[in-house]
């Protein structure tokens, strides 16, 4: 089983830079700034198939491509470390274990694109990530990795950590813009995308940590090789965040397209004596899944084909103790306090959704709950000025129509059908 | 006025966050940060200094602290439990560790005890599900709850 990023999650002090270094570190820096022009790399990446990690999927390659050279006005990336999609925790093992491993994928892409400011926005309650952060860029800088003329290159670069202080939303890529700027994280309308008009006005590359942080592999090994290691037009690996109902919850490194099956039967399967029910794929904002459709494999594009998301990866496993009504509750709850309250179809929508829900988790459903549900969840998709609403509405539909009884029972009978409603605490 | 909040020291630091950044007003957030770190929250004299050293009405200060969820108007307890309550955590049984903790502490979710010393909130999703239930206590975050180790935590709290 082929190890990238993860292999730093078992290599002790990996976070520290002597260490790195003896694992290989800064080596593809290195071989970049002697061998490689910008666009040498900007090709290597398209070959890659490297898809946007943090949820989005869009070509890595491609939105390099995007970014205007010419404008007069510097170029910024910013990188999204506001990890906060429900049942993702990816971002933080590779900020904590291997916070260098960023920084030269950061390296990577701001000398292809031309870049010389970065700000990583990184979300505020991960706060040893910050610290990690702060360490890893004073020791880069010691040792000429970051600051001005990087090993001789005469390429300077400077790297600045913002935290954020609690909002979802600011994971959204111009809320994040608008929160560096010191707003309020309120998405704006695009186009025009940051692309163009980002950070300060500036052409601004936005990318997730992870996504970054494979860039080193792929100048070290070819983009061609990266690209075969997924499947078509979704290459590589990435790191899975299995959570839920499975024997070991934890980060899953595996290939762009590996069966649902067999990634649950890696985190150790179902919990012993249960038996699968549900799985969410791709972060709460994806379309639920059933038992009987674990047999998708796990990219962006199969995962779009049935209905649902490659998201963020964040995979949480249901089992036979698990309430759908419950869950779909909590999951609108989390979307409604999320909710910067800009659009109406979103403020309203997830608010009065939860509130719906809530009557029939505590047993006053109503027998007009669910057309009501349906209704309200039908104005919620691309409606509004980002997509937090659409992804309120992909789990609110997909649980009515594939679990549509349970939230019958509930009404009718005012209770749940599970004999356990709740897992035990251990 | 002369400066309570924004002291000597302390806005010397907040001038070195200001240099990061191409806009003044990007230093809001990093410089709320500063504060709430040397105070504890953000109080009304806060909100007023900061808004004329950054320069912005004091209203946009109000509308930035209120929008987000880690910055305080009013002083935090001693010792605050912020307890995720999303999907992973909630499947794990949260609400139990609510529970426990509503009765050992004698405080409901969004109070703070009479003595000041304990706070308990209900949290969304951290980014740590393979620890389920879990929750974020003086910057740590403490997974695998159990009713055991939160009386372990509880007996260290001074």
């Amino acid at each position: 089983m082929e190890k990238l990023i993860s292999q730093f999650f078992d290599i002790p002090d990996a976070h520290l830079l002597p260490v790195y270094l003896e694992h290989g570190g800064y080596e593809a820096a290195k071989f970049m700034f002697q061998n490689l022009k910008p666009q040498d790399v900007e090709l290597e990446v398209k070959k890659s198939s490297l898809r946007g990690l943090g949820g989005a999927g869009f070509g890595s390659g491609m939105k390099w491509s995007f970014v205007p050279r010419n404008t007069g006005k510097p170029i910024y990336l910013t990188v999204n470390a506001d990890e906060g999609e429900p049942g993702t925790f990816k971002d933080r093992f590779v900020i904590t274990h291997a916070p260098h491993l960023l920084l030269e994928g950061i390296l990577i892409c701001a000398y292809a694109v031309g870049i010389h400011k970065v700000y990583i926005y990184i979300r505020g309650e991960y706060e040893i990530q910050f610290e990690r952060l702060n360490q890893a860029i004073q020791e880069a800088i010691e040792k000429n990795y970051l600051g001005k003329n990087i090993l001789a290159s005469g390429f300077d670069l400077e790297v600045i950590v913002h935290k954020g202080a609690g909002a979802y939303i600011c994971g959204e890529e111009t809320a994040l813009l608008e929160s560096l700027e010191g707003k309020k994280g309120f998405p704006r309308l695009k186009p025009p995308f940051p692309a163009a008009v980002g950070l300060f006005g500036c052409p601004t590359v936005i990318h997730n940590v992870e996504t970054l942080s494979y860039l080193p592999f792929i100048l070290k090994r070819s983009g061609e090789w990266f690209a075969k290691l997924g499947s078509p037009n979704n290459g590589g690996l990435r790191l899975f965040s299995v959570s839920g109902h499975v024997a070991n919850p934890g980060i899953y490194e595996r290939p762009l397209g590996i069966p649902l099956k067999q990634l649950i039967e890696d985190a150790g399967g179902v919990r012993s004596g249960r038996r699968l029910k549900a799985v969410v794929p791709g972060g709460l904002s994806a379309s639920v899944l059933t038992a009987s459709e674990i047999d998708v494999k796990m990219d962006f594009d199969s995962l779009r084909a049935i209905g649902s998301m490659g998201g963020s990866a964040g995979v949480i496993i249901m089992d036979d103790t698990a309430c759908m009504v419950k869950a779909l509750y909590v999951t609108m709850r989390f979307f409604g306090h999320e909710s910067c309250g800009q659009c109406s179809p979103c403020r309203e929508g997830t608010g009065w959704v939860s509130r719906i829900l809530k009557r029939m988790v505590d047993g006053h459903g109503r027998p007009s709950d669910i057309d009501n549900l349906l209704d309200i969840g039908s104005f919620m998709g691309g409606t509004t000025i980002c997509a937090l609403a659409d992804g309120a509405q992909m789990p609110l539909l997909s649980y009515l129509k594939k679990f549509r009884s349970e939230f019958e029972y509930h009404i009718k009978e005012k209770k749940c059908d599970l004999e356990i409603q709740m897992t035990e605490v251990r | 006025m002369p400066n309570e909040i924004l002291a000597p020291e302390l806005k010397a630091k907040a001038d070195k966050i200001v240099a990061n950044y191409e806009e003044r007003r990007a230093a809001l957030l990093p410089v709320l940060h500063l504060i709430q770190d040397s105070y504890g929250f953000i109080s009304e004299k806060a909100e007023l200094e900061v808004a004329e050293y950054i320069g912005i009405p004091p209203v946009d200060i109000k509308e930035v602290i209120t929008f987000y969820t880690l910055y305080h108007s009013k002083p935090c307890a001693k010792y605050e439990f912020n307890v995720c309550r999303t999907l992973s955590c909630s499947l794990a049984g949260q609400e139990k560790i609510i529970e426990f903790l509503e009765n050992k502490l004698g405080i409901r979710v969004g109070e703070k005890s009479a003595d000041g010393k304990f706070g308990l909130n209900e949290v969304e999703c951290l980014g740590a599900c393979e620890m389920a239930p879990m929750m974020q206590f003086e910057k740590e975050y403490v997974g695998n709850l159990t009713e055991r180790k939160i009386d372990e935590i509880l007996s260290k709290a001074a």
